[in-house]
């Protein structure tokens, strides 16, 4: 068995790291088990590419792609797409659910003067 | 039985013409249809004296804690219509720009279940050259988008029925709030209809105005808040 090299080392650590996160995250609700095993499917794909680089080379046949490393980053660029997309959109429901929250209490503090007055 | 009628006005650091605003429409609701009328500020967390001005007008103040835009300030009218049992919600710009008068025009429709959803129409003709383009596009996307043709999207003198009261959810927070009603009109199959409107152009109502190249950007916010 040949050994690693640092930067393989490197990646595997940073991959069990994420991998170790989708889990965490999983297990609190936080995201659902669809979304937790389509970035274990990423990093187990990561983890292949690490450990015999010419995986890339095979996928890229497979997808009519002409070199390995060009595979790797074309589908970086599009996860960091989509990920920047879903951030937006988590962002906008957040703000929504703000906007929820300071309508509720401007209609309560109302009640709530309109209460007052009454019970003078 | 007369129907229950909430006029919103969304302020934000108008404290110069709120006063004034309200004032005429006041007087205004003696010549409208006898029906019963309730006038609703929604203070979007101005930080000038906006607040201090409408505290002593006798009508009704909803204060956010927090800035939401036009969108929130809305939406807020909306609840607090729905928590009233209002049969009639007419929103209104609080910088003076909206005839008061022209209310009647807006709300008769809903009065004879004619329409469910009344936009006041302004002149195109009277709009500054850039307010055209702007207003020419809006129109469009809201063809190609929910199918539906409106000569003025960006109008903020609307009427809505009961039915519209009841079924519309505004998501949008900003200026985005005018695009997303047609959404609604068409998820909801509502009644649409136009109304021409007077239109009081001041260097305030131009001042507090949005400007030009926000379109893009309330453009874009609509088109994520589709897509999500």
């Amino acid at each position: 068995m040949s050994f690693l090299l640092p930067i393989q080392l490197i990646f595997l650590t940073f991959l069990l790291f994420a991998g170790s996160r989708a889990f965490l995250r999983l297990k609190e609700g936080n995201i659902t088990l669809g979304a937790f095993l389509f970035w274990v499917g990423l990093w187990i794909l990561a983890t292949f590419s690490v450990l015999d680089p010419e995986f890339t080379s095979f996928m890229a046949k497979k997808i009519g792609i002409g070199r390995g490393t060009d595979v790797v980053i074309y589908i970086s660029i599009a996860l960091l797409f989509y990920l920047i997309f879903r951030t937006n959109v988590m962002m906008e429901n957040l703000k929504h659910e703000i906007t929820k929250l300071t309508t509720e209490i401007a209609l309560l503090k109302n009640l709530k003067g309109k209460k007052k007055k009454y019970n003078r | 039985m007369r129907k229950k009628i909430i006029i919103v006005l969304p302020a934000y650091n108008e404290e110069k013409v709120i006063g004034k605003v309200i004032n005429k429409l006041k007087r205004t609701i003696g010549n409208l249809p006898k029906q019963q009328y309730e006038i609703v500020v929604v203070d979007d967390c101005s930080f000038d004296n906006t607040l201090e001005v409408i505290k002593g007008k006798g009508v009704t103040v909803l204060r956010h804690i927090i800035n939401r835009g036009l969108g929130g300030a809305l939406k807020t009218g909306f609840n607090y219509a729905r928590s009233q049992n209002a049969d009639i919600l007419v929103s209104m710009d609080s910088d003076g720009q909206h005839e008061p008068s022209d209310i009647k025009k807006l709300i008769v429709p809903i009065l004879e279940s004619k329409a469910d959803i009344i936009i006041g129409k302004r002149n195109i003709r009277e709009m500054p050259f850039d307010r055209k383009i702007i207003t020419f596009f809006s129109s469009l996307f809201t063809l190609l988008f929910f199918g539906i043709w409106c000569s003025d999207t960006q109008s903020g003198f609307r009427t809505f029925s009961k039915k519209a009261i009841n079924n519309i959810e505004i998501k949008t927070q900003r200026m985005e709030v005018s695009s997303e009603f047609f959404s609604e009109i068409a998820k909801h199959k509502l009644k649409f209809m136009e109304v021409p409107i007077k239109v009081i152009y001041t260097e305030y109502s131009r001042l507090k105005g949005q400007p030009n190249l926000n379109s893009i950007k309330i453009l874009l916010r609509l088109l994520l808040r589709l897509a999500r």
